[in-house]
């Protein structure tokens, strides 16, 4: 979650939702996010809300902060009971970060133990938490499986020591195998995250992190390019010429080669960063955001949604706890989606998945925008002609072009 | 503005301001001023040499102006003329100066300080008997200065040798006293040294002004006759129209009569500018003032052409009238279609003020509508634009500026052209381009770097003078279309500022011209298309096409960029595919800011030219139809 807060309407201290987020709300799914702001060191190239241990204290603090996380869910619950929504079982559940596994595996299940006890969760519910390999051991992730969790996504970024420097990632590469089997043991799914495109990466290291990522037999892969946002460390690195800049031919380089083994070694892309062995491996939580599903984000920063009702919390998590302590929403801001910009966003997000739209659902600009384009194989002839927007590999490297097209002027 | 009631009669000097000791007592009253006491005088100066100092100074000691209500370059109107430092439109101010007990009246005569508006500038010397030649102490005179002086003495005006700012550690009076000696015959220490900044030495040209300048001649009982030097359009008032009387005398409610139009007008009001604008009972003999007749555009009281009254018509105009003539046409148009109208409009209002501005519509197929507009030459485009970008809140693209060209198609076909886009595709059998007498003085040392400059652009050296020892005047004939670009700028960074241009129109020659077309993915641009001499075609296509490379984004394909005469490429570049345009990711917090600056990408999608489906920002239009050496938009 970047860390930047967008600009919108002030929200109110109580937390009640416009008429409209209860609209058809008993058709979708409700998840829950937990951002959990905490990292043992900032990574250079990261600008996500998230603070090392030395930078918080009082309600803020890593002991603290199970008990305020705790304090938000009862907030949701009682602000949606008063918004007139439905009561719905918990669909996926989601811990990011910073570093969930920063916090003791007893202090997670703490917070998803306060969540099932407010809205419940449904029988098959996914249940995912971030972590790192240095901050996992055999023991920690048989609580986290025994609290309730079912997935445990891994932040292994690269097979290659020089590129891990680069990105200030201090865990053994040695490591990630070794927890990767102490999951899997524990019964827990496996994804990893793998980042390509950092300063002085070859292909051939590239390749060599996506052959290794693959020799731990995942179940599932997310794969995105560096992203070099301002302010963080890594800009000015650049800047100052202190380590090479980004190519995007070379992001479009590695992403063709790395689909290219991805599907070689039997998992499917589903959407554009994201890769899976089967169509029950895709993670769920991420699947809800782009199907326009319902989630209460919790946490400094986190960002939710209900109905075309979009907020933020508060950025600071010291700010944060302050607010919940007060009985006040944490939320900074909101903003409620007209019908066109719930349709602009429908077509951002779901032209990312593999699934595609369903071409009857576009507006007739857009159907007739997508002649050309076929024309420019970014979206898949067959697949049009049978009804569906699909992209192509060339699709995919220009998603954003594509969606831009399909647009109204 | 123009006050309808006044009082007619001497105004005491004491009211007028400060008093100065040889102040007049008593100003002439207009209509009834003896010519004998009337002296019109002009100043011929470059720019920057002090010209509006000097005035404001004679302003200041005459009592013209109160001390009060003096801001710097006070007869410099508009923001943009105070802002460069240059007289666009001239105005001519009445003041009183006593000598030796007597009272004069003294009419100070503006004239435009730059190249474009020569025509204007002999019509001000017209209305002169003498001229004050002013040149700045530290710098030496200028081609500019030279060009106006031979006018004033082809006229047989009286001229008084002035050099400025004597008070500049760097002034070197008598160097360039020498100079000017030598130039208009007379000895060095006849030149009189002034300096606008302190007041050193006004008193005494006004004096000087008096005993040398002589006073008008003119017949009091002939049909009146008065020439038209200058012509502004006033919101308030409509046309006030500038003249010199020369025989005769107008008053206010006669029906004058212009004479190259024989079109009649009533005189609504007839005023002197001393320097606010007073009503007065007429103007006779000599006299200099204003007229308003009501008409509401420049083009009907034309500069040059000669007033008389409808009752007693003189027989003869006073001679010398000519229509201006555009010599430069650009393309302009608005960044923003929509602003089309305010343009059209924008351009209307200017041409009541502006006799020598012509423009029609035209459509670019790149630009979309614009108009195509002639000028006198690129500083009067440059202002120009810069108004109407200032006055009407306009963004503008201007297309490069080019000259007429007559085109003779094998078939005795006469065609002009003043738009790439217009050049003929078919049998061409000879292509005719205007020419320019070019004067240009500089320090010898750089005599190399300009005739090397010249002969780049195709010229043909008429000659060369010393002025002085250092000093040199070459003279150069040049096709105008290699002078109207980049040319000025060229000569100042190759004489380290020191080089200085004139021009005149100097009739036409055959030329091996060509067109260059740009094409973006086979597309021809039509705004990118000149005509060059075929030998500077190819260096044309390559800086064009590589510029555009630069300042084209990728695109989703590659774009090839070619140049060619005709069907044949004579250079080519291309713009590779952008192979990434993804947000890798996109999660639960990152939708909002994802979508607004997808809303942010198609606003910015509307500000892009199609060309064929080559999207093209409009910023890529500017910089490659701006030249890298005039974006700093030096004075000239």
């Amino acid at each position: 979650m970047p860390s930047t807060l967008p600009l919108g309407d002030p929200a109110p201290g109580d937390g009640v939702l416009p008429g409209q987020a209860a609209d058809g709300a008993a058709g979708r799914g409700f998840s829950l996010y937990a951002h959990i702001p905490f990292c043992a060191v900032r990574c250079g190239y990261c600008d996500f809300n998230t603070y090392t241990a030395t930078e918080l204290g009082g309600g803020a603090s890593q002991d603290a902060y199970a008990a305020t996380a705790a304090s938000e869910v009862t907030f949701a619950a009682r602000a949606m009971q008063e918004s007139g929504l439905p009561e719905r079982k918990l669909a996926t559940v989601f811990f990011g970060g910073g570093t969930p596994t920063l916090l003791p595996a007893r202090d997670l299940v703490s917070v998803l133990r306060s969540a099932t006890d407010a809205w419940g969760v449904s029988q098959d519910a996914e249940i995912t938490t971030e972590a790192n390999p240095d901050s996992v051991s055999q023991d920690s992730l048989r609580e986290l499986a025994d609290g309730g969790f079912t997935r445990v996504s891994f932040g292994m970024q690269s097979a290659v020591p020089h590129v891990l420097r680069v990105l200030d990632r201090t865990h053994d590469p040695a490591r990630v195998p070794q927890a990767i089997e102490w999951a899997r043991t524990a019964g827990l799914k496996v994804s990893v995250d793998l980042i390509y495109g950092t300063p002085g990466e070859s292909e051939l290291d590239w390749a060599t992190s996506v052959r290794t990522a693959l020799s731990y037999q995942p179940d599932h892969i997310s794969a995105y390019s560096l992203i070099v946002e301002d302010g963080t460390k890594l800009a000015a690195q650049i800047r100052r010429g202190q380590v090479p800049g980004i190519e995007d031919d070379d992001h479009a380089a590695k992403y063709t080669l790395a689909d290219a083994l991805f599907q070689a070694a039997g998992l499917a892309w589903y959407e554009v960063s994201n890769w899976a062995r089967t169509p029950e491996d895709a993670c769920r939580h991420n699947l809800a955001y782009w199907h326009g599903d319902d989630w209460w984000g919790i946490g400094p920063g986190a960002h939710s949604h209900i109905g075309g009702v979009r907020w933020w919390n508060v950025k600071h998590p010291t700010a944060y706890a302050g607010r919940l302590a007060r009985g006040q929403s944490p939320a900074a801001g909101r903003e409620t989606l007209n019908a066109e910009t719930r349709e602009m966003e429908r077509i951002m997000l779901l032209t990312r998945l593999s699934g595609g739209i369903q071409v009857d659902s576009l507006s007739a600009g857009a159907r007739h925008a997508m002649a050309q384009l076929i024309a420019d194989e970014l979206i898949d002839a067959r697949a049009a002609f049978a009804g569906r927007l699909q992209l192509t590999l060339r699709g995919r490297l220009l998603a954003d072009a594509v969606v831009r097209r399909l647009l109204p002027d | 503005m123009y006050p309808t009631e006044t009082s007619p009669g001497p105004v005491p000097v004491q009211q007028l301001g400060t008093p100065v000791s040889p102040m007049a007592r008593t100003a002439p009253v207009p209509a009834a001023t003896d010519p004998a006491i009337i002296r019109n005088f002009c100043i011929i100066a470059h720019i920057d040499h002090g010209k509006s100092t000097l005035a404001d100074r004679m302003l200041q000691l005459t009592g013209a102006v109160q001390q009060r209500d003096m801001k710097a370059q006070y007869l410099d109107r508009m923001d943009i003329e105070r802002e460069r430092g240059i007289t666009i439109k001239s105005q001519a101010v009445r003041v009183p100066w006593e000598m030796d007990g007597t009272a004069y009246c003294l009419n100070m005569i503006d004239t435009p300080g730059h190249v474009d508006f020569t025509y204007e500038v002999s019509r001000s010397l017209a209305a002169c008997e003498g001229a004050i030649l002013l040149v700045d102490a530290a710098q030496g005179i200028e081609a500019q200065t030279l060009a106006n002086l031979y006018l004033a003495m082809e006229n047989n005006m009286t001229i008084i040798p002035v050099l400025n700012k004597i008070d500049l550690p760097a002034a070197q009076p008598e160097k360039y006293a020498a100079e000017i000696a030598n130039l208009i015959g007379g000895e060095p220490e006849d030149v009189l040294l002034v300096s606008g900044k302190t007041g050193m030495g006004v008193e005494a040209l006004l004096d000087q002004i008096v005993r040398d300048i002589p006073p008008p001649v003119g017949d009091p009982a002939a049909p009146a006759r008065a020439m038209i030097f200058d012509s502004v359009y006033d919101t308030y008032r409509g046309v006030v129209t500038y003249v010199r009387v020369v025989d005769g005398h107008l008053k206010p409610r006669e029906r004058i009569q212009m004479m190259s139009t024989r079109a009649t007008h009533e005189l609504l009001e007839i005023g002197v500018s001393s320097p606010e604008p007073t009503v007065c009972q007429g103007l006779g003999v000599g006299e200099v003032g204003y007229l308003i007749t009501g008409v509401k555009d420049v083009r009907q009281s034309k500069v040059g052409d000669t007033v008389t009254t409808l009752h007693k018509p003189a027989a003869q105009s006073l001679g010398g009238y000519q229509d201006p003539k555009p010599m430069v046409f650009s393309g302009l148009y608005p960044l923003d279609g929509t602003d089309y109208p305010v343009l059209r409009d924008a351009l209307q209002k200017f041409t009541l003020n502006d006799a020598a501005l012509v423009y029609e519509p035209e459509t670019s197929a790149a630009l979309g509508f614009g108009f195509r507009v002639g000028f006198l030459g690129l500083l009067h485009l440059e202002i120009t634009r810069e108004r109407l970008e200032r006055e009407y809140n306009l963004d503008l693209i201007s297309t490069a500026p080019n000259v007429e060209y007559e085109v003779t198609l094998e078939d005795k076909k006469v065609l002009t052209v003043t738009n790439p886009s217009e050049y003929p595709t078919g049998k061409i059998a000879e292509v005719r381009e205007p020419m320019v007498a070019a004067t240009i003085l500089a320090p010898t040392e750089f005599v190399g770097a300009i005739m090397e400059l010249c002969q780049q652009r195709r010229g043909v050296m008429g000659g060369m003078d010393y002025l002085s020892e250092d000093r040199v005047e070459i003279r150069y004939r040049l096709p105008l279309a290699e002078i109207v670009f980049d040319f000025f700028d060229l000569l100042k960074s190759k004489t380290r500022g020191y080089g200085s241009l004139d021009w005149k129109a100097d009739g036409d020659q055959v030329s091996d011209l060509v067109k260059v077309d740009i094409l973006l993915q086979g597309e021809q641009v039509d705004a990118f298309s000149a005509i060059t001499h075929r030998d500077k075609a190819y260096a044309y296509g390559v800086m064009m096409t590589g510029k555009l490379r630069e300042l084209i984004p990728r695109q989703q394909f590659e774009v090839p960029i070619q140049a060619a005469i005709g069907a044949r490429i004579i250079a080519r570049e291309s713009i590779r595919a952008i192979r990434k345009d993804v947000l890798a990711k996109c999660y639960g917090g990152d939708i909002t800011r994802k979508r607004k600056l997808l809303e942010k990408q198609k606003e910015g999608k509307k500000r892009m030219k199609m060309v064929g489906r080559v999207e093209v920002p409009q910023e890529a239009f500017i910089a490659a139809l701006s030249s890298d050496e005039s974006k700093d938009k030096s004075k000239k």
